[in-house]
């Protein structure tokens, strides 16, 4: 594996052992070793074309706990945002001698043309791309997923997870649908049709209107962030009425099963996809789902990096940086 | 002027034709005495010039994504003796001043005919008409109307539109979009939209226009022309149009014969087009469309872009593909390789039908005394895309790299030659 674009990029057991690398490093994180020197040496650039400070300081810990150089370039507001600036920063990251880049872009796709184009030669991970695709989220939440209901090893088989709220413009839904059946979960997307896209039925998942038909079914909840923008391109009549029919409340969360979790991506709305209650309730995950997203981030970079020679290009230009 | 004699050359019908050239006319005998240039067309077919009721020129303004002259270069490399531009250039071609300077250098260069499409409305704004009779009785002469790119959703305009030209026999070219439910899309919606995250543009967003400008146009008695369809449900909407005796015509372009939108999955912009590749399904109905006539034209929505305007992300890059030199070989791989319609079939949506709708004389037949537009092409041989070597100023091409059948091998506009292939293996166009 080159590069991390797409759930799609990694088989059952490559995600599989994404996760056991994970676990892994989070065991011996946890124990003495605080910084492993790994990828001591290699450049690792955050290049975030759209603010995300919770993704990129990740990331940014995750690099450097495995001894990466980091580089933060941060391109939103800059004449970076848009257009055939991607080629030029691409060039430019070349000639840094990036071994990774980690792109957060608002287009989707732009990871797939920075890894495809051949303007660079270092390996791309995507770190949200658009109404696209958000994989190491995606991995992480198994992974939070697996310690709780799972035996913090193998796949999720017979777990039934649901997916709510606006999966029309989320790329962490897309990368969740597919990982989790990939990994043998059944998973239930929970919307109005409004925020469903046309040609969802081809995603293999099941689909429903009502949360309180399927909640006291399910083993985990995703609550998908909802922006209050949505409501002026009618995608609802108002919050009030988007919250009643489909925001977790405490209500809800006690007709859960008994060990079901509560899990959330974050940035949360709270008081319109999730009360502030639910969101600090015992059964939500959602300050861990941030630890073990520094664990995934590690074990995708270790993955990635660890097993290839230095690039060549970069030995005589890394001088300068 | 020179005399030409064209011996051992095929029809469209596959009958053995010979032609004489004559002070740019085809003629029944060359006068005596003359010593005419023979061309043995042994193995080739000899059609009529194409014609294009839909290309993109992008003078004035764009000159640096193609000019009058490198649209007509490519124009004759592809076959095509006639072509029309879009009046979406800079200044937009919405008074009589603007579509006479595109056709005066249509006329001067020389290689084919250009004829300006007018805007509908004052800076194609789809508010306020813009002066349809002084373009009308401009030099241009213009008749047909369009603003492409944009859709003319107000109906109400659009029926003055569909009445108004009504006086010198116009013709109203409708890009249907309705702009409301295409805000921002970047491709069709469907099953591979919703895969890559890709804003959806439906299906009902052109078909609401259509089914909503026939009915205008049968209520008002007028001429409408629906630019470039692209779905299954589109053509069943012209069909029954048509059967109701409703006055349309329609057009599709060569790509959206063969592509489909599984060519986004790759991100890159070389496929992102106004309207979108749709589906498989949809092709297929397009294809009968074309077939059983409910379509009439193939026009090519020729659009260049500079490099810059597509070496970006998706949804940063410009709508639009080449289309003129690739056309040809398009419609003769998805429709007579295909065993849908013959040769003569293809002649009629490549040259009779369009220069009928458009009504540019001089085009569409190679009759005596009418003037010779016509076509050397090698229907055995193959060439393969590069688009580096494309006449065409811009290199936008979804083709590059195909092997393609039919080989353009001569043009004639007016009785000269303007494109000559030279490549014995059909090869490089030169
Ligand atoms: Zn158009």
């Amino acid at each position: 594996m080159k590069h991390l674009l797409s759930i799609n990029d990694l088989s059952k057991a490559e995600a599989i052992n994404v996760l056991d690398t994970a676990a892994e490093l989070s065991r011996l994180s946890e124990g003495t070793v605080k910084k492993f020197p790994t990828l001591r040496g290699r450049t690792v650039v955050n290049l975030f074309f759209e603010d995300s400070t919770r993704t990129r300081i990740s990331f940014e810990a995750a690099a450097k706990r495995l001894s990466a150089d980091v580089i933060n370039f941060s391109a939103k507001g800059s004449s970076l945002s848009k257009g055939e600036s991607l080629k030029d920063t691409a060039l430019t990251l070349q000639a840094m001698g990036a071994d990774a880049v980690v792109i957060r872009h608002g287009a989707s796709g732009a990871p797939h043309q920075l890894a495809r184009q051949q303007w660079m030669t270092g390996s791309v991970i995507n770190a949200g791309d658009g109404t696209h695709e958000h994989p190491t989220q995606a991995l992480l939440d198994a992974f939070t997923l697996r310690r709780h209901l799972g035996q913090d090893a193998g796949d999720l088989q017979g777990l039934r997870v649901a997916i709510v709220g606006d999966v029309l413009h989320s790329r962490v839904a897309r990368s969740n649908v597919l990982l989790l059946q990939k990994l043998g979960a059944k998973v239930v997307l929970i919307a109005p049709p409004t925020l469903l896209p046309v040609g969802v039925a081809s995603w293999g998942a099941e689909v429903s209107y009502s949360l309180d038909a399927e909640i006291e079914s399910v083993d985990a909840i995703m609550m998908l962030r909802v922006q209050r923008e949505r409501m002026d391109d009618l995608y609802f009549p108002t919050e009030r009425e988007y919250s009643r029919n489909f925001g977790l409340n405490l209500e809800r969360i006690n007709s859960m099963k008994s060990d079901a979790i509560v899990m959330h991506p974050g940035p949360m709305n709270r008081g319109l996809e999730i009360s502030a209650d639910s969101a600090d309730s015992t059964r939500s995950v959602i300050v861990e789902q941030v630890a073990n997203g520094v664990s995934i981030r590690m074990a995708v970079l270790y993955l990635l990096l660890s097993g290839t020679a230095r690039s060549e290009s970069n030995s005589t230009i890394e001088v300068g940086v | 002027m020179n005399t030409w004699k064209i011996e051992n050359a095929k029809n469209s019908l596959g009958e053995l034709q010979q032609i004489f050239i004559s002070e740019g006319l085809v003629v029944q005998a060359l006068p005596t005495g003359s010593q005419p240039t023979v061309i043995n067309a042994e193995g080739l077919h000899i059609l009529p010039g194409f014609v294009d009721l839909h290309t993109h020129l992008r003078e004035p303004g764009r000159e640096d994504a193609e000019t009058v002259l490198t649209g007509s270069q490519a124009a004759v490399a592809g076959g095509f003796t006639a072509i029309s531009a879009m009046p979406n250039t800079l200044p937009v071609a919405d008074t009589a001043g603007v579509v006479e300077q595109v056709f005066r250098l249509g006329k001067s260069h020389g290689l084919c005919d250009v004829y300006p499409i007018g805007a509908v409305t004052i800076d194609q704004k789809g508010t306020h008409l813009a002066e349809l009779s002084a373009m009308n009785q401009s030099e241009a002469r213009v008749r047909i109307f369009s603003d492409d790119g944009h859709c003319v959703s107000d109906p109400l305009v659009m029926r003055r539109a569909l009445e108004y030209v009504k006086t010198f026999d116009g013709l109203i070219a409708q890009h249907a979009q309705d702009p409301r439910l295409t805000e921002n899309s970047q491709m069709n919606e469907g099953e591979i939209s919703a895969r890559l995250g890709l804003k959806g543009w439906p299906a009902v967003a052109e078909e609401a226009i259509i089914a909503r400008d026939v009915l205008l146009a049968e209520h008002v008695d007028s001429r409408l022309h629906i630019c470039h369809l692209t779905t299954a449900g589109g053509v069943e909407i012209v069909r029954r149009a048509k059967e109701r005796g409703i006055k349309v015509t329609a057009e599709v372009t060569p790509h959206h014969l063969l592509l489909t939108d599984e060519k986004a999955e790759s991100y890159d912009p070389v496929f992102k087009v106004n309207p979108p590749l749709r589906t498989n399904s949809d092709v297929i109905a397009l294809r009968e469309g074309l077939a059983d006539g409910t379509i009439d034209i193939i026009a090519t929505d020729h659009a260049p872009h500079p490099n810059e305007a597509k070496d970006c992300e998706w949804s940063a890059a410009a709508f639009g593909m080449v289309g003129l030199e690739t056309a040809f070989s398009i419609a003769y791989l998805t429709m007579v390789q295909s065993g849908l319609m013959t040769l003569a079939d293809l002649v009629n949506r490549m040259s009779s039908s369009p220069a009928r709708i458009g009504r540019y004389a001089g085009h569409g037949e190679i009759r005596v005394n009418s003037p010779a537009n016509v076509v050397l092409v090698d229907l055995a041989a193959t060439w393969h895309v590069e688009r580096e070597h494309l006449h065409s100023k811009s290199k936008n091409t979804p083709f590059h790299g195909m092997e393609l059948p039919g080989v353009i091998k001569k043009t004639f506009h007016n009785g000269a030659l303007v494109y000559e292939n030279l490549d014995s293996r059909g090869g490089v166009k030169k």
